[in-house]
């Protein structure tokens, strides 16, 4: 595993981050450090968490604990748009069922899965605190609510266009 | 007439996410009665006498919870704002952060206040991370205008005020997981006692409150305890938010009086409007995921015949045989082509994957139970199953650190304890069940109330 660098913009947010604790408490900015990793590389990999851990002056098991316990992270690659779909009760009733089989089909993948090309990834989620606007689900932090087939089309329409205007 | 609005009553003003509207349209008031005016044991005085109860789920009195903090000599305390909000069927803390930032950074300065807190945290999901990036908009907007920071208002008070997000753990709603969390841990709760009023965030007494808790102490700054206790019915005073999902009209977040009939709130005009597509009510879950499940019958009527109203009391009315709980007010309505089974799956599956591990009632037992209502759902099981079911329930019940496991359990007892024959269909009825939903093909027509 060859040691990773944070670009210096990384830097800063992370020192802004650390710099809201008191002295000694740094370690409490350690979640939403990983956030900042996660956005910059699109997944948390293990030099990136032994990085935070040696910017934090913590264990890198203390990284590794907490990256592996919270479900937002991803310890492995993933495409460079995540579809995570809620299907808890609210959301079930109302129709994620299909809409995460509409996904499957028109990506051609399975819950889990990545689309050869990269782009997409399926994830299926629980309650994501958008119930009363579902079918939900979430894609780099941004909410999609209110899933129709032809909404999932639209999405993924705009994201292909937004990577390749990149 | 919706009633009266505490909370949501500006919410459309347009730029009220703003300092400035925000001011104009009488925000800050409490902060400038209570710390110009009020000393911090007169602020807690009020919100004592408001009968305020933790809007996060338990219900626990505020006032009461606040006049537990420990106050040793030379220890910081803290407050910190639950805003994890994870608990299927509810987004109102979301709706109040994302609209009305500074009605929460005003509660916040003043529950401080309140507590003697100089340093306090808003703990906000990870899926929120929009809303935490509005507070901290709004926290600097607050900074700007001396609302926060050192001698706020030139009262000597000061407060820092910091948003920290979790990582996707329903687990961090608990309060103590929460600050595990917030110090940079895994979400393991801790045992109690001590309870964080004695030793909470980094060994410090702490107060932890939900955001809508939290928000409802300006209104009751500022038009006093006795105003607000006027509203609502018994020991259910003030507004509540309601989150309403599901097969609704018109589901959304809603202010409401506490006291207002179940029957009003889901067919009223000011409301949800009835059930969608000319549909028939099935079930209520009123209170979020954790809370028992009514069928149609005893949604709008309590097993004695009386309408039910939206308090903490009526909802409850009939126990666990034949009431449920106001909870954190997430109101899930399930038309009658919806299957419980189905349901009460996704469910058990939520708390199996929510549960942190740590007691193996819970961890061993949200996941066995995931496992048998797979089976029956999708035509597998067998008439053991059910009581099966019913006995993990008992095994897991009581026997954990937390409550999480009793919340797993609860549901899927109401859920058979209702619609048993529902279950026991999906045995029955194996093929069937395999391929098509039971609410569409066995409507509970008896049951059923038509307005
Ligand atoms: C598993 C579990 C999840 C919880 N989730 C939340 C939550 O998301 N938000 C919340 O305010 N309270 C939640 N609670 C309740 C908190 O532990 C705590 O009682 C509450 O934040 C206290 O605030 P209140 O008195 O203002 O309601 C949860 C409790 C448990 C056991
Ligand atoms: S009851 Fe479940 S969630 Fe709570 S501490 Fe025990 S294992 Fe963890
Ligand atoms: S159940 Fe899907 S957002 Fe809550």
């Amino acid at each position: 595993l060859t040691p990773i660098d944070f670009s210096p913009e990384m830097m800063a947010e992370i020192k802004h981050v650390i710099g809201l604790f008191p002295e000694g408490k740094q370690k409490s900015a350690l979640i939403r450090i990983l956030h900042i990793v996660q956005t910059h590389f699109g997944w948390t990999s293990v030099p990136a968490m032994n990085k935070v851990a040696e910017i934090l002056s913590i264990q890198p098991i203390e990284v590794y604990e907490v990256a592996t316990f919270y479900t937002m992270f991803h310890l492995n690659p993933v495409g460079n748009y995540v579809f995570e779909v809620c299907r808890t009760g609210p959301c079930m009733i109302v129709g994620s069922d299909d809409i995460i089989a509409y996904i499957e089909e028109k990506l051609n993948i399975k819950v889990g899965g990545t689309t050869a090309d990269g782009m997409f990834t399926l994830k299926t989620a629980e309650c994501l605190g958008g119930c009363g606007y579902g079918p939900v689900m979430q894609c780099k932090y941004k909410f999609h609510e209110h899933l129709t087939k032809e909404k999932v089309d639209e999405i993924i329409e705009a994201y292909r266009e937004a990577s390749i205007s990149k | 007439m919706t009633g009266r609005k505490l909370l949501l009553e500006n919410v459309h003003i347009p730029g009220i996410e703003t300092f400035d509207v925000y001011r104009k349209n009488g925000g800050y008031a409490s902060v400038e009665k209570a710390l110009k005016k009020m000393t911090p044991d007169e602020v807690v005085e009020e919100v004592k006498k408001s009968g305020l109860r933790g809007r996060g789920g338990a219900g626990f009195p505020t006032g009461m919870k606040w006049s537990f903090l420990a106050k040793p000599d030379g220890v910081p305390r803290h407050l910190v704002c639950n805003a994890d909000e994870s608990e299927p069927g509810t987004f109102k803390d979301r709706y109040l952060m994302e609209k009305l930032p500074h009605l929460l950074i005003e509660g916040m300065i003043t529950s401080s206040y309140a507590l003697g807190a100089n340093l306090s945290f808003i703990y906000i999901r990870g899926e929120f991370m929009y809303i935490l990036h509005i507070l901290e908009k709004a926290i600097a907007e607050a900074y700007a205008n001396g609302m926060l920071g050192k001698n706020i208002m030139g009262s000597g008070f000061d407060l820092d005020l910091v948003v920290a997000p979790g990582g996707g753990a329903y687990i961090c709603g608990e309060e103590t997981a929460l600050l595990e969390s917030l110090e940079g841990k895994r979400g393991n709760p801790r045992m109690k006692p001590p309870f964080p009023a004695v030793k909470g965030l980094w060994g410090c007494p702490t107060v932890v409150n939900n955001v809508e808790s939290i928000a409802a102490v300006v209104p009751i700054v500022n038009e006093g305890g006795d105003a607000y206790a006027k509203i609502g019915i018994e020991r259910s005073t003030g507004t509540k938010l309601i989150s309403a999902s599901g097969n609704l009209v018109r589901p959304g977040v809603y202010e409401i009086e506490m006291g207002v009939s179940v029957e009003e709130f889901i067919y009223g005009d000011d409301y949800c409007r009835g059930i969608a597509n000319g549909k028939q009510l099935k079930a209520c879950i009123p209170g979020g995921s954790s809370v028992p499940i009514l069928p149609a019958h005893l949604v709008t009527k309590t097993a004695a015949g009386e309408n039910r109203l939206m308090t903490y009391e009526s909802l409850a009315d009939g126990g666990f045989a034949s009431g449920s709980m106001l909870g954190s007010g997430g109101f899930i309505v399930f038309d009658e082509d919806q299957c419980i089974v189905k349901n009460t799956y996704t469910f058990a599956r939520f708390y199996a994957h929510e549960s942190c591990g740590q007691c193996s009632p819970c961890r061993e037992g949200t996941g066995w139970m995931e496992k048998v209502l797979h089976r029956l759902e999708h035509g597998h099981g067998t008439l053991e199953d059910i009581s099966l079911l019913e006995e993990i329930n008992k095994k897991i019940e009581g026997n954990t650190i937390c409550p999480l496991g009793d919340a797993a359990a609860w549901p899927v007892a109401a859920a058979i304890r209702h619609f048993r024959e529902e279950f026991e269909w999906h045995v029955t009825h194996a093929t069937e069940a395999q391929t098509r939903n039971y609410g569409l093909i066995q409507p509970r027509v008896e049951e059923i109330k038509t307005l």
